[in-house]
Order: C-alpha cells, then structure tokens, then sequence
C-alpha cells in the first residue's frame, strides 16, 4: 500500500468517526454501515426475488441514512419493511362485483402457474359467500384442462360450461357468460390456457375473449386476475406488463406462496406496473386461499420461514 | 432463449469494448454489469457470486491487461465460465436392455407431465417402445392428461383410475412393462413441494422400490432465487441424474440453468422449448453460453434444418440457383422449408445477435406474412411463377384478388422475390462463413428499411399499428441499426 493510499484510509476512518451518530455512543452492540454491511443487505433484498433495481434502490436508500452509523441488521431491516409495506398497502376490496348481474372474472397468467387450481379456490370463495358460481372452461388447447376444472366443478358443486377440445376459446367464454346471465349467477369465472407472454397470437386470443365478453355485458370482465407462480423471479415483470397490455389485469393472485419462494417479484411489478396483488394461494386444495396482507407478506420476505398461512 | 441475459450481458461487454483500453477500474465496472446481468436472469445469488469470482480473478490478472485487445480476453473469459458452469454435456439417457425405469420429478406445474410425453415421442423416434405411468394421484385428472397424450402418441400408459398408492402404481407399472415388452418406462409423478416432507419421503420410497435408472428434475426456466433450495432439496431425497428445463420458448433469461446446475451438480440433459411434443431439444452449454454472448445459436439451428429440411429439396433449389433459375415457385418451396423450422421468432432469435430484431419484430406477425406471401404465390399462374416479369397490372389485380391482399403487396413480394433470389445467388457462391455474414447483411438492411422487409403490415385477424406503435418500431430498429454500426466500428 502507498503512502498516499495510507492517508486515504486514515482520513475514512475519521470522516466515519464524524459520521457516528451520537446515539451510536450508547450502544452496546451492532456494526458499522460500511460496504461489507451494504452487501450483506443487497443479497437478502436479491434473494427475495424483488429484482437488482428495487434492491439497489434500497441499498442507496440504507445508505444515505446509515452510512457510518452502527446499527443493527434487523433495525435496518424494519426501516426496509416499513417502506415495502406502503408499497404493498392497497384497497381493502379485493374483487369489485357488479352492481347487478353476474361479476365476471377471466384468469389468465403464464403455463403451469396455478389458474385452473386457483379458480376453484376463488368458486369456493364465493360459494361459501352465498353466491351462486358458473365457470367457463376456456382453456380448450391443454390436455385435459376440461376434465381438470369439470373435476373442481363437481366437488365444488358449481356448474360448468364447457366446448369441444380445440373449440374457439372466446366461444365457450361467451356460452358462460351467457348462461351465467340466463339462471341469474353471481359470479362467472373464466379458465383461460396458459400461454407465454410472448406469443402474439395467443395474447390476441385472449384479447378477443375480453372483446366477446364485453358484447354481452359492457363492464365484463369487471376482474381480470393474473395468476403468478411464487416461485418466478424476474420474468414476472415481462408477465404482468404484457398480459396487463393484452387484457388491462385488475390484480394478481399470488400462487404457491407455500413453499420457499418469497414472490418478492410482486414488489417490482408493483413498482413498474402497479399491479396490485389481491390473493395468496397456500396450497393445493380449494381452501387454500387467502386474502393478500402486505404485512405478513414483506415479514415472510425477510425470514426463513415459509409466510404465515 | 436466454434472449435476455444475451442482452444485458452483450450490452455490459459494449461498454467495455467501446472504451478500447481497458484499466483495472473500468474492468471493475464492467464486471459489475456482468453481475446485474447474471442477477436479472435470475442467476442465484451465490451462483452469480462464484461466477464472478472466478472470472475477476483471471480478468484483473496480468495477462488480460495487457492483452492485445483485452476486452475479446475478457468475453473469451466470460463464456469460456459460463461453459464451464453449465457443463459438461451428457444428453445419453442411459438406456439399458431389457428395460429401463425414468423417473421425472419436480415441483408443481414445472412440465413433468408434458415432458413424459415430448421423451416418449422422442424415444419412439429412436426406434424404442416406451410405456408411460400415471403416477400423479393427486392432481385432478393429471391421469386423464397423460392418457391423452399417450393417445395422441399411440405409446401406451399405464394406469389406475381411483387408485391412491403412487408407489404401488409404479411397482405394477414395471411388471406390466415387462410383460408386455415395453424398454421404457416413464414415471410421471405428481408435482410437490421440496418442503413437504411426507410427500418428498413418498418420492424416496418409489426410488427405493423402483429402483429407476435415471431420475431427472423437470424446472421451469422462469424459476427465480428459490430455483437453488427447490433443486438442493430434491437432490439430497433423490440423487438426481440430470435436468430438464422447461418453458424456454418465452424471453425467460433462463438463469435457473446455471442456478441448478451450480448446486446439483448433474447435467443439464435436455430443454422444452414449447408446449407442443416435438418442442424436447438437446441442451447445449457451448451454444447456449455463445447465445448469452451475443454469438448466436447457429450451431442448433443447422441440426434442426438438417432434420426438417428436405435435404433432395434443398440440394435441387441450390442446383437452380447457382444455374441462375430459382423462381418464385423455389421460392414458395423455401418458405414452407423454412416455416417447417419452427415459429420464425424462435429461428432468429437463433441467428447470432438477432435476439433484439425478434424483440422489434414481436408485433409484426411474421407468421401472419408468411402465410400472406404464400398465399400469393399460390394465386399465380405456373408461367407467372417460373417468369414473375409477365406480371403486369391487370395481372396483379386478379392475383392480389386471389390471395385477399392488396395489389401493391404482390409488388411488393416480387421486389423481394428479386432481392432473394439475388442474395441466393451470390451465397451459392459462398462458403459457410460467408454465408452466415451475408445473412447478417440481408437483415441489417431489412431492419433498416421495414417496408422492404415482409409484405407491409397488414393483417386480417390481428389489429394493426397504431402511428404510435409504428414510430416505437422504428425508433428501436433505428437504434438498433446504430448500435450495429457502432460495433462493427469497434471491432
Ligand atoms: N403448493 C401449491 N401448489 C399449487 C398452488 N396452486 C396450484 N398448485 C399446483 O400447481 C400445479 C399447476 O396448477 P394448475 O391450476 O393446473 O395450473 P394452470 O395455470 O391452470 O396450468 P395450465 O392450465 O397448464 O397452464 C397443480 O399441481 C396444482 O395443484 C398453490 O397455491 N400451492
Ligand atoms: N410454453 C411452454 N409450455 C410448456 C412447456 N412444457 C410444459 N408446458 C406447459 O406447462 C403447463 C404445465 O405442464 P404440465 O406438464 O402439466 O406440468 P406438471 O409438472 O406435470 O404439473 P403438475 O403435475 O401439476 O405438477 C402446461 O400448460 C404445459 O402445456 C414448454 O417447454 N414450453
Ligand atoms: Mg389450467
Ligand atoms: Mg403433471
């Protein structure tokens, strides 16, 4: 090391020194804020998936209120926490029904996400409310994609309005909803094929079934759900700024948050898209579902532990 | 494919190169960008950190510094890495006679399913009985599904509607397999969390009891950070033998790929590249690192065009060219040869640093113009065809006509039709290498000039481009084209 170099660190040293925070004095314990500190932060905030973007923020952010100072990692943590909750924070509502008529409801989202599974968690939602469920099996592409929602269907005890396998999509949406109007149900809910955000083709499908739906109810759909797997990590943002493109979603459901996946890709697309999240699914069966609380939610962000059911 | 990563990484080592001489600090700085990349793909966290580890060490060395052109030192150090961390390759499946157990296995909706199907027809392809088990029990109509599938490619499937032991299903299966010849088994069980001890326990029982050959991990390429714990946890239960990733087909940067391989430690077998059966491809981690590099996957897309073009056809078009007689009926052959490849996006997006133009060309519905061009065609009379000079103005009326387009757009197609037929010429002449760079300069200047590219956008089903939307298609070619210039400066 040179002799200027020396001086260099000398005068760090002090101009950290300056920097302690008189409460700092007092402390029995903690660390200094300093690189080693920064990064060991930037790995938790990545590590939830929430993106290289929102993490530097963050970490720019901790450091122009921290530098210097001797802290704790959770103190710094709950500072973190506090901001992401009032990030997450949004309308206690989580699904607007329509004033008369059947409130219906398309989900849609990547392959192998969770839609079909969390629409019956949605029907039974509802069902337990009171209201009387249709759903419309419009995923006609995926092998047995019928035969899995007429499964959920049957235990649930909601009827179904199914088509032929490889029939138009926007078809059987329409016959749903349609039939939803006919017996005077309260909620239609529409299963869409999962489909990659970057095909063109299948995200005009889509379009035209929100177009066909429109005809028969001007305001339908009034929710369009974006199913997200918890385990996705960036590509998340791509699904929710071209499906929001394609279709105008409403929210998320946050799918799979059962496992060791944070979902704190959600954090991003909130920042980006806005998108809110409205639902966490935590399981396989129907009532696996609850509603999304940011809260809990940016805890389970930072812990091990799987979030709280 | 890794479109994005290709991105990140490509524009990271831009900058870099745009400097010229490279000094230990800019070097800091562009391995930093490197890392950004590796971590908005979706690399975990410590893989990125080994990674980068190993290449700053060789980059900040003496060697690279002052190196001749240091900056190709540092990419060469880059990719080189990148193999390394993603191989080496083993697509055997280690087949033995008389029979051989698969077992696929992996979290919820990752593709296992789906992927029993795409191994059964490739296996059939390789002239071998393969025998499909439904050993999800627990998905409703997951059973139904693979019979679906098992029908739709005529390979039997076991299973047992109403049954509840996956383990016993399996041990049947394989007595069944044996009876009736079959030399493939392959165990489709259900999806599960890595933290569901009891269902990750029913797994190592049927391991135990089945004793398969090989047990691959079925993961979806759009995976994040939790890719890493999913992937150490099934291994530790079931000693995996190799990986399959799924969903490559989308602009996932693909990043799972080095995350699992980094803490399996077994080899990336095979890819799905969409949810079709044919969509099962062999993983590459030399193209695949090439493509992240911006060096394209030519490689991958000269076997597919060995298996799907029509070799007599292709060697009787290059024939006729090289005589001067390629006409628009070679023409209309080449673009159903060339559809035969796949969607057309995936095909460029193969072609060396052609990942951005899929990206511009994404509301462009090039399959739509592809359709529209043969349609054309189609409407032409055979002399039209063999001599498209014939084709006066009444002429292109009634062919516009016929093919549902406008007039000028058969102007249009001729235009390019020459355009073609003059860069087939001279690529005839050509070696490979050439080739690809003739290639390279066809849809540079295609970029450059959208109008002269595929007939105009104009499009019976999808809706058309607003002014806006024009402009934002323009304005990304023309900074693309920029960008081109600009590197080829600095080469
Ligand atoms: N652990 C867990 N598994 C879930 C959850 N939601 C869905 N799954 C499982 O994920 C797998 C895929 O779910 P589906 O509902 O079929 O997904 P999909 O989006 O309809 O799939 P495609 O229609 O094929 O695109 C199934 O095995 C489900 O049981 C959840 O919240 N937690
Ligand atoms: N685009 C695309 N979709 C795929 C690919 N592989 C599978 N899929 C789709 O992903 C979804 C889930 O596939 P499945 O095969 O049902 O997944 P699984 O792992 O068997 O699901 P579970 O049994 O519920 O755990 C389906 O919609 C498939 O069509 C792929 O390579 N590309
Ligand atoms: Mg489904
Ligand atoms: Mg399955």
């Amino acid at each position: 090391m040179g002799l200027f170099d020396k001086i260099k660190q000398g005068l760090s040293k002090t101009r950290q020194l300056l920097n302690t925070d008189i409460r700092d004095l007092f402390r029995s314990e903690g660390r200094l804020v300093d690189q080693a500190f920064l990064d060991e932060l930037f790995e938790l905030l990545i590590k939830t998936d929430m993106g290289v973007k929102s993490a530097e923020e963050t970490v720019e952010a901790v450091q122009s209120a921290f530098r210097g100072r001797v802290v704790q990692m959770a103190e710094v943590l709950e500072e973190v926490k506090k901001k992401l909750k009032a990030l997450m924070a949004q309308p206690a509502e989580p699904i607007r029904h329509a004033a008369s008529g059947p409130t219906v409801i398309v989900v849609c989202g990547v392959n192998g996400c969770g839609k079909t599974t969390s629409i019956a968690k949605l029907a039974r939602l509802f069902t337990d409310q009171g209201k009387r469920v249709v759903l419309g099996a419009a995923d006609t592409f995926r092998a047995a994609a019928v035969d899995q929602l007429t499964v959920w269907s049957q235990r649930l005890g909601v009827e179904i309005v199914t088509g032929q396998a490889g029939s138009d999509p926007a078809s059987v949406a329409h016959r749903a909803v349609a039939h939803s109007q006919e017996i005077g149900a309260d909620v239609c809910i529409i299963d869409t094929a999962g489909r990659l955000q970057t095909q063109y083709n299948l995200m005009q499908e889509l379009s035209k079934i929100h177009r066909v739906i429109g005809k028969l109810i001007p305001q339908a759909p009034h929710e369009v759900v974006l199913v997200l797997d918890a385990t996705t990590g960036q590509n998340g943002i791509s699904q929710a700024q071209h499906f929001t493109e394609a279709v105008q979603c409403t929210g998320i459901l946050l799918a799979k948050l059962d496992g060791t996946a944070k979902g704190g890709v959600v954090v991003a697309i909130r920042q980006s898209v806005g998108l809110p999240v409205k639902y966490v699914g935590v399981g396989e069966q129907a009532d696996d579902l609850a509603l999304f609380e940011p809260d809990p939610f940016v805890d389970a962000l930072f812990d091990g532990a799987p979030p709280p059911r | 494919m890794f479109e994005s990563l290709q991105e990140g990484l490509g524009s990271a080592l831009r900058a870099l190169r745009g400097r010229g001489k490279l000094t230990e600090s800019n070097m800091r700085e562009g391995l930093r960008a490197v890392q950004t990349a590796l971590l908005e793909a979706d690399v975990s966290f410590p893989a990125a950190r080994e990674f980068m580890a190993r290449v700053s060490e060789q980059a900040v060395g003496e060697r690279v510094l002052k190196a001749l052109n240091p900056t190709q030192q540092l990419v060469g150090i880059v990719h080189q890495e990148l193999i390394n961390l993603m191989g080496p390759v083993d697509h055997s499946l280690r087949l033995k006679p008389p029979l051989s157990i698969l077992m696929l296995c992996g979290l919820q909706g990752s593709g296992k399913t789906t992927t029993c199907g795409k191994l059964g027809r490739m296996l059939v392809q390789r002239g071998k009985k393969p025998m499909l088990v439904a050993a999800d029990l627990q998905r409703p109509a997951a059973i139904t599904q693979l019979e679906v599938l098992g029908e739709r490619l005529g390979i039997p499937v076991y299973a047992e509607h109403g049954a509840s032991d996956p383990v016993a299903v399996c041990r049947k299966a394989v007595d069944e397999a044996r009876r009736s010849g079959a030399e493939v088994v392959i165990l489709d069980t259900a999806g599960r969390l890595h933290v569901d001890e009891q269902l990750m326990q029913q797994l190592s029982t049927i391991e135990r009891r089945v004793q398969p050959d090989q047990v691959y991990f079925v993961v979806d390429s759009m995976t994040g950070q939790d890719a890493v714990n999913s992937a150490k946890a099934f291994n530790e239960a079931l000693e995996l033998d190799g990986v399959i990733l799924t969903k490559l087909d989308g602009d996932a940067r693909g990043g799972a790929a080095l995350s699992v391989k980094a803490v399996t430690g077994v080899p990336i077998k095979f890819i799905g590249t969409g949810e079709h059966l044919d969509s099962l491809e062999e993983f590459h981690p030399d193209r695949m690192a090439g493509r992240i590099l911006g060096m394209g996957d030519i490689l991958s897309l000269v076997e597919q065009a060995h298996e799907k073009f029509d070799q007599e056809e292709a060697k009787l078009a290059e024939e006729r060219l090289r005589k001067g007689e390629f006409t628009l009926d070679d023409f209309r052959k080449q673009l159903s040869q060339v559809k035969k490849l796949g969607p057309l996006n995936k095909v460029l997006g193969m072609l060396p640093g052609m990942g951005q133009m899929t990206e511009m060309m994404g509301n462009a519905d090039a399959e739509g113009d592809f359709r529209r061009l043969g349609g054309i065609i189609d409407s032409m009379t055979p002399q039209e065809r063999g001599n498209p000079k014939l084709i006066d103005q009444s002429r292109r009326r009634r062919i516009a006509a016929g093919a549902g387009v406008e007039p000028h757009e058969v102007n249009e197609l001729v235009k390019q039709y020459d355009g073609m037929a003059d860069l087939m010429k001279r690529m005839s002449k050509l070696g490979i290498r050439e080739r690809m760079k003739a290639v390279q300069e066809f849809s540079r200047s295609a970029a450059a000039n959208p109008g002269g590219r595929l007939v105009k956008q104009k499009q019976g089903t999808g809706k058309r481009l607003t002014p806006k939307e024009k402009a934002k298609l323009r304005r990304l070619r023309e900074k693309e084209e920029r960008r081109r210039r600009r590197q080829e400066r600095n080469k």
